[in-house]
């Protein structure tokens, strides 16, 4: 890893690159500012807002059903919260389920399995586990990353995880 | 109260050929009574039967969608009435089938059996009307003029088993079924 910052503009550009319109979120202070923030102010997204993650899962297989795409944005406690859900819709029914992540508490420049938060560590580890494919968004070096993840849930039909290792800047 | 069967082909009758999202028992029933490719049943987590229901009525804006959660789906999830009252979709007709058992689990009574009041909690959330129902005259006289109003509308239907549909889970989930419901809705 090396040190820099992540910016939440160009995550957001990705995001839009990739034709998905519609973000469910529930709110992370990880990506508060650099990404829901400006999110809720963008004309071009349709924003909904859950109660809790897991709601989001059905949301977006709704949504995708009829061709909508569509991102979940929220901490990895609501991650780990969801897991029979992401499993019982993403992985059992094949959806392209993208989930973009905040790793509350990462150390920046320390690899996530390598964290000492042990609810950071685990995150990669369950990953891994279900078979779900992700990437980890920790400088602006890694936004190369975001497209082809993304389009790799829709080409393939199966859900992604995009870790968001470090704060997103606004700009 | 009314008993299921009965109460779902009075239902059918008012929604020929809507989206209908339904789960457990009211889906064994649901498909026998209104065989359509507009039925789905792959909810895949108990509780996000509703979540499926506003995701394909942002989806589908010009097609009304009908969710039959039972009671101790919703229980799981009674988060999503807030969400649901707070999104608004105007073309969102929640029932809950409210038997007060986990009946396809064993037949235990769910939290709060003959306590809880889901149209309350539907309101107070913010749907724009909420419905009871334990009377079958009553249901079929109305429900028509129920599925006429904007959503999100909640109803709540006080249910006994009736007729025994089959419980073929491998007929009730199979692939096809859910591969021809996307087919249908992008017609």
């Amino acid at each position: 890893m090396t040190d820099g910052s992540l910016s939440g503009s160009a995550i957001i550009r990705s995001i839009k690159q990739c034709g998905i319109g519609t973000i469910v979120a529930v709110p992370d202070i990880h990506t508060s500012d650099g990404l829901l923030h400006p999110i809720s102010v963008d004309d071009e997204f349709r924003l909904i807002r859950v109660c809790r993650e897991d709601e989001a899962l059905g949301v977006m297989s709704g949504l995708t059903y009829c061709d909508v795409r569509s991102l979940l944005l929220m901490q990895h406690t609501g991650l780990l919260d969801s897991i029979n859900a992401i499993r019982g819709v993403s992985v059992r029914y094949h959806m392209p389920t993208c989930m973009m992540v905040g790793l509350l508490s990462k150390e920046p420049g320390v690899p996530p399995s390598h964290s000492n938060h042990y609810d950071v560590r685990i995150v990669e580890p369950i990953l891994v586990a279900m078979g779900i494919h992700y990437v980890v968004l920790e400088t602006d070096a890694d936004l190369p990353k975001i497209v082809p993840c993304i389009e790799r849930a829709y080409e393939r039909s199966e859900p992604v995880v995009l870790l968001v290792g470090r704060r997103p800047v606004a700009q | 109260m009314m008993k299921r069967d009965e109460c779902l082909q009075i239902l059918a009758r008012h929604a020929p050929d809507d989206i209908v999202v339904s789960v457990f028992s009211a889906a064994f029933d649901w498909v026998k009574i209104r065989p359509h490719a507009l039925n789905f049943t792959h909810v895949g987590a108990m509780g996000l039967a509703a979540s499926y229901g506003l995701g394909l009525a942002l989806g589908r804006p010009n097609r009304k969608v009908l969710v039959l959660d039972g009671d101790g789906s919703l229980l799981m999830s009674l988060n999503t009435l807030v969400t649901i009252g707070s999104v608004a979709p105007r073309n969102f007709y929640h029932f809950v089938c409210k038997n007060g058992t986990y009946e396809v689990n064993g037949g235990h009574p769910i939290p709060g059996a003959g306590i809880v009041d889901f149209a309350a909690h539907a309101r107070a959330a913010g749907y724009r009307n909420t419905y009871v129902f334990d009377d079958l005259a009553q249901f079929e006289n109305e429900i028509g003029a129920v599925l006429e109003q904007e959503g999100p509308i909640f109803v709540t239907l006080k249910l006994v088993p009736g007729a025994e549909a089959e419980h073929d889970y491998a007929k009730l989930y199979a692939e096809e079924n859910r591969l021809a419901f996307k087919r249908a809705l992008a017609e």
